[in-house]
């Protein structure tokens, strides 16, 4: 099958300067040679803990940011080659939709007006077209036609996100990328967005990119489901082979830290030693040894590469 | 009512007074913590679970908050009746919390060895050097690496994990016997909301306290707590052992909270979750009878008139619905 | 100002108390011409038993060296006085807010040479700025005062716009509206500049007071409004002199400027607290 998307060693540095005056410079190395592939029609989840780069990802993806290096191809378009025009083309293709469903809405514009912003950009629909397709988008994300003249503050935090994702879908978009969609909402009501987005996929054939630090969430969602750690995919595999047998030590942990809703089954947790590296002084060798149980000779100095271990099943790690 | 607890709350009744009307936050819980047990107190945002953990506190902002009602018994003594001097002497020494958000609770201009020898220095009369040292063991309680260097250290000069172990030790330096940890794991990551977790446990047990764990987080609450409280807009809607609670939860919304959550369990992907369909309530404006009656999948005629009492279904399990 | 005021609907106290003030001075200045008891610039034949007057029955506020009575010239210096304060606010508020936008919205190297310029227009001692504009301008008078205070008072609305900017850049709502395929234009105009407004509305009330107050510094120093126009500061100017022996000569305009300053503090802190995003429900 033909992937919509595919992301060829991707790095994005940000430049800090370190010291007050003539301080020597660093990167953050936010994205360091990300690669995937995202079929039609098919969720792939990103996971990572803060800072492992997963929403800087998301953002070159879309090229909100330039890279540092690498290749984005949608279909058959290179994004980072696109033209004025051709770019102005792909944003109506890949949309977004942000974690905070408070500083994702335009505190100052209706309902209406935000939803119908896309419609307006690509001159869409006008006047009563606009006003119809706007009442039809937030009837598709559970909302009415009532809501349109209301105003983002009048609207909790699960309502928000609907009208974020029917922002979204205004323009008819392939591929919907959302970034931690739910991370910020009760329990109750991120099922509710979790199904919807379900729903969505189907009804309309989107292709997802689905970011999130909840495995659990990612798991139920995804097709495959992508592993990140300081700026580099270390584990790639579908969600069910990911979650039986996991290899990547960091994933081991990952998902072994998922609280297990039952009482009496005491699991065995491998509790990881310290906190996540900065990525200006990322270690050398495999960037997690300092926190892998299972570190052995080579992994301080030599970076393992991702490789296919089994048919699909991708691992960066000297054990395999 | 219940015997042999440290803190028993009846009928709390915080209420808020703004412009739109009378938020009634915290509407009549009871509730009471053991010596040295694990108190899980869940709901979603809004239900009034940090609210009355800062009226065991007394730590309302007033106006717009008062406590207008109820009673909290800590070792005998009615904290609601207490001059404002002596639920001073309390705070931080025999009860003390933490927040969900460590960076915003520490001061960013002292050492982290100077705050944790204040909070000591406050409540004790002890030399600063002694205040000091004890802070240092503090500090390696919570296990700190190399606290005696650490502890010359600024907030931001430590990572989020970090900041919260500092956060423990500031709460747990005089030794309190109740411990209200308020969203201690939400702000961290994963791999930290494990280690976090699990140092909360230890000193739990090493230090014979009681904690009130408060918690959206059903799996925090499922490997931690001996006994749970499910709290919807503003009261207990069920209360039991975590056991009983995650076997046979008795309230619908227990039931819809557990049901929402994703399953991990390999070859169920695709299948619908089952949400709770419609919105957090909104205090203003709540309905008559059962709280939860407008969202709830097995309302029936008799839900509405009147609001159900919490009831005791079996030995320990109590439930605030007509159907349990 | 669409979205400006929706879903608020409330008048703090401080927008009433604010707006009344101003009303009253406002009025004042408008109908200055029906008020004044007196011309204000007439100077009596006679000086003797008309000059320096203390305040009482026929002369509210007392008279002034020249006899002239002081309660007509408060009057008529209040049209000055505001003529200066909202005309100089409504000329650099948009050269600051378009600076602002530019310099946070392109950042890089031009928000460095706009910021470096505001910085070193905001450093250079305004007074001393002042005297070497009016001596460029040979002829100190209404319009030299206006452009003297131009000339200074754009650097803080643009570096209010610019820090909003920055830190709206970074709100999510403009990344979808980039996602979406905004052009330039639609970001600035449509998406930045009504985030700003607020702040901007705000920060309008408190520069007409400090125009107010520059401009009683500036006649105070003999730079500003040239008699026979009255303002505040030409007025408090005259009195200084006698400050000790005829303190109503100073007292009065100082009065009306305080009170005015005041009026515009108190509106624009009331429009903070309404206009604040954060204090909504």
């Amino acid at each position: 099958m033909e992937p919509l998307l595919v992301v060829k060693d991707l790095k994005k540095y940000f430049p800090v300067k370190k010291g007050l005056w003539f301080g020597e410079r660093a990167d953050v190395r936010a994205v360091d040679g990300v690669s995937f592939a995202i079929g039609r029609g098919e969720t792939l989840g990103l996971v990572g803990e803060s800072g492992c780069g997963k929403s800087t990802t998301a953002r070159l993806v879309l090229r909100l940011l330039e890279p540092t290096a690498g290749e984005v191809h949608f279909g058959k378009t290179p994004v980072f080659k696109a033209n004025r025009k051709e770019m102005h083309q792909l944003r109506r293709k890949m949309q977004i939709v942000f974690q905070d469903p408070y500083s994702s809405l335009d505190p100052r514009m209706s309902v209406k007006e935000i939803v119908g912003e896309g419609l307006v950009i690509h001159r869409l629909a006008r006047g009563k077209e606009k006003t119809d397709r706007v009442a039809e988008l937030l009837e598709m994300v559970g909302l009415g036609r009532e809501h349109m003249g209301r105003y983002p503050h009048e609207f909790s935090g699960g309502q928000r996100q609907r009208i974020g994702i029917a922002r979204a879908l205004a323009v008819g978009p392939e591929l919907l990328i959302a970034d931690e969609p739910v991370s910020a909402l009760d329990v109750s009501i991120q099922a509710q967005v979790i199904n919807l987005f379900e729903d969505l996929q189907r009804q309309l054939g989107l292709t997802y990119l689905f970011i999130a630090h909840d495995l659990r969430v990612v798991k139920h969602i995804s097709d495959r489901v992508a592993v990140m750690y300081l700026g580099q995919i270390v584990e790639l595999a579908e969600s069910d082979e990911l979650y039986r047998n996991p290899l990547h030590p960091y994933t081991q942990a990952l998902l072994s830290a998922i609280p297990v809703t039952d009482p009496k089954t005491k699991r065995q947790r491998i509790i990881l030693e310290g906190d996540p590296p900065s990525p200006i002084q990322v270690p050398a060798g495999c960037r997690f040894h300092p926190r892998c149980p299972k570190r052995f000779d080579p992994c301080d100095t030599e970076a393992p590469v991702l490789r296919e271990v089994s048919p699909g099943h991708w691992v960066s790690c000297h054990l395999y | 009512m219940r015997n042999g607890s440290l803190l028993t709350i009846q009928d709390l009744q915080t209420h808020f007074f703004t412009g739109e009307g009378v938020v009634r936050a915290v509407d009549g819980v009871t509730l009471s913590v053991r010596p040295g047990e694990t108190l899980g107190l869940v709901g979603e945002s809004g239900c009034g679970k940090t609210v009355t953990a800062l009226s065991i506190l007394r730590l309302i902002p007033n106006p717009p908050g008062r406590i207008v009602g109820g009673t909290i018994c800590f070792e005998g003594r009615d904290l609601l009746r207490l001059p404002e001097e002596e639920m001073r002497s309390i705070r931080g020494c025999a009860i003390s919390m933490i927040f969900q958000e460590p960076m915003t609770s520490l001061n960013p201009v002292f050492t982290v060895g100077e705050q944790v020898a204040e909070g000591i220095r406050h409540h004790q009369k002890v030399s600063r050097r002694e205040a000091w040292d004890r802070a240092v063991e503090v500090l390696r309680r919570v296990k700190i690496p190399d606290p005696a260097r650490r502890a010359y250290e600024y907030p931001h000069q430590l990572s989020g994990g970090l900041r919260q172990r500092v956060m423990i030790a500031m709460a747990l330096a005089l030794g309190p016997r109740l411990l209200i940890a308020d969203e201690p794991t939400t702000a961290l990551d994963v791999t930290i909301q494990a280690q976090i977790v699990d140092l909360l446990m230890g000193l739990q047990e090493e230090m014979q306290m009681a904690v009130i764990l408060i918690t959206h987080d059903l799996g925090v609450i499922a490997e931690t707590a001996d006994r749970v409280v499910v709290m919807y807009a503003g009261r207990v809607v069920e209360e039991a052992s975590a056991e009983q609670l995650f076997e046979t939860p008795l309230h619908p919304y227990t039931q819809g909270l557990l049901e929402s959550l994703p399953k991990l369990e390999t070859g169920k992907r695709h299948r619908r979750l089952t949400a709770i369909p419609g919105l957090i309530p909104n205090l203003l404006d709540l309905p008559t009878g059962c709280k939860f009656a407008p969202r709830c999948p097995k309302v029936i005629g008799d839900c509405w008139p009147t609001e159900p009492e919490l009831r005791e279904i079996r030995p320990g399990h109590w439930a605030r619905c007509i159907l349990a | 100002m669409r979205g400006l005021f929706s879903g608020q609907g409330r008048w703090s106290p401080g927008i009433v108390l604010g707006s009344a003030i101003l009303l009253f001075f406002g009025l004042m200045a408008l109908l200055s011409t029906l008020l004044a008891p007196y011309d204000p610039t007439r100077i009596p034949e006679r000086l003797q038993g008309f000059s320096l007057l203390p305040p009482r029955g026929d002369h509210w506020f007392g008279t002034d060296l020249l006899g002239r009575d002081l309660l007509s010239r408060v009057l008529y210096g209040a049209r000055i006085s505001l003529l200066v304060g909202i005309v100089v606010e409504l000329v650099v508020t948009p050269i600051g807010v378009t600076i602002g936008l530019f310099a946070g919205y392109f950042g890089g190297s031009m928000d460095g040479v706009l910021m470096r310029t505001t910085d070193a227009v905001m450093a250079f001692p305004g007074l001393v700025l002042a005297i070497a504009l009016t001596a460029v301008l040979e002829q100190p008078g209404l319009l030299s005062v206006i452009i003297v205070l131009t000339a200074v008072r754009w650097t803080s609305v643009a570096r209010l716009v610019r820090g909003q900017v920055l830190s709206l850049r970074e709100a999510e709502h403009i990344a979808a509206i980039v996602a979406l395929g905004a052009g330039k234009g639609r970001i600035i105009f449509r998406h930045l500049l009504p985030n700003c407004l607020a702040p901007i509305l705000v920060a309008m009330t408190f520069g007409v007071a400090s125009n107010i107050l520059a401009e009683a510094g500036l006649g105070f120093l003999g730079l500003g409004i040239q008699p026979p126009m009255v303002s505040w500061g030409s007025l408090l100017a005259e009195g200084v002199v006698y400050l000790t022996a005829k303190p109503w000569l100073c007292v009065f305009p100082g009065l009306a400027i305080t009170c005015t300053v005041l009026g515009f503090h108190v509106l624009g802190d009331g429009l903070r607290d309404v206009l604040d995003p954060r204090l909504r429900s």
